[in-house]
């Protein structure tokens, strides 16, 4: 019984891993493309792992399981993490939005722009992420 | 061939074609935080074929495997991420 719950478990964190990893391939854009395989992998691997941790239990092997249950929580804590480290230096390092991208909220946050209505005339027609860089330095 | 083999032997092959799409946009991507991203979705992927082999042959060490390669992996994508904030526009 316990078994079949963990093949289970494991088929799901595949079928994740497999559309995190197509969303990796098919989006446009490196922030879409972060968002879509950073979640989905995460959730898949956490998955067989937990899905390791009942296998392990049901055998009796009480190493593996428990530092698979280990491992998730590891991962679970660091990948958003490193994620949100990439994004932000994949922004800072002057890579553009898609064009089809509809609000930028950090670099309205760089320029000082708030309100949406401000920026409409002026600042749409530059580079968005050429900006903070030549306001910092 | 008992089940639990070939149903190991599926988890493997689907996650062979994840770690495949990785390397097609490693090897593809237009800028370098797209290949900084797709190394570190590999390097969780790494984690899920650990798994997969610590049950296919029992050995409780492949575990020990998983969580020093999660561990390296992060550490990388934070030092990539470093490198990718501190470069200038035009270099």
């Amino acid at each position: 019984m316990n078994e079949t719950i963990a093949q289970w478990i494991i088929g799901i964190g595949v079928a994740f891993d497999l559309l995190g990893c197509i969303g990796l391939v098919r989006l446009p854009d490196v922030y879409n493309r972060l968002q879509a395989a950073t979640k989905c992998v995460t959730l898949g691997t956490c998955m067989i792992l937990f899905g390791t941790f009942l296998h392990g239990a049901e055998a009796g092997r009480w190493q593996m399981g428990v530092s698979a249950l280990l491992c998730a929580v590891f991962i679970l804590l660091t990948s958003p993490v490193g994620a949100h480290a990439i994004a932000r230096g994949a922004y800072r390092s002057g890579v553009r939005l898609w064009e089809g991208s509809v609000i930028d909220r950090f670099g309205e946050d760089l320029h000082g722009v708030h309100p949406p209505a401000e920026r409409a005339e002026p600042a749409d027609d530059g580079d968005p992420a050429a900006e903070p860089l030549e306001s910092k330095s | 061939m008992t089940p639990f083999v070939s149903f190991l032997m599926i988890v493997m092959a689907g996650l062979l074609v994840a770690a495949f799409m990785c390397l097609y946009r490693i090897s593809r991507g237009p800028t370098a935080p797209d290949r900084a991203i797709a190394i570190d979705i590999l390097g969780t992927l790494v984690v899920g074929f650990c798994c997969v082999m610590a049950m296919w042959t029992g050995q409780a060490f492949y575990m020990s495997i998983g969580i020093a390669w999660a561990l390296l992996s992060f550490i990388g994508a934070i030092a990539l991420a470093k490198y990718l904030e501190g470069r200038q526009y035009d270099e």
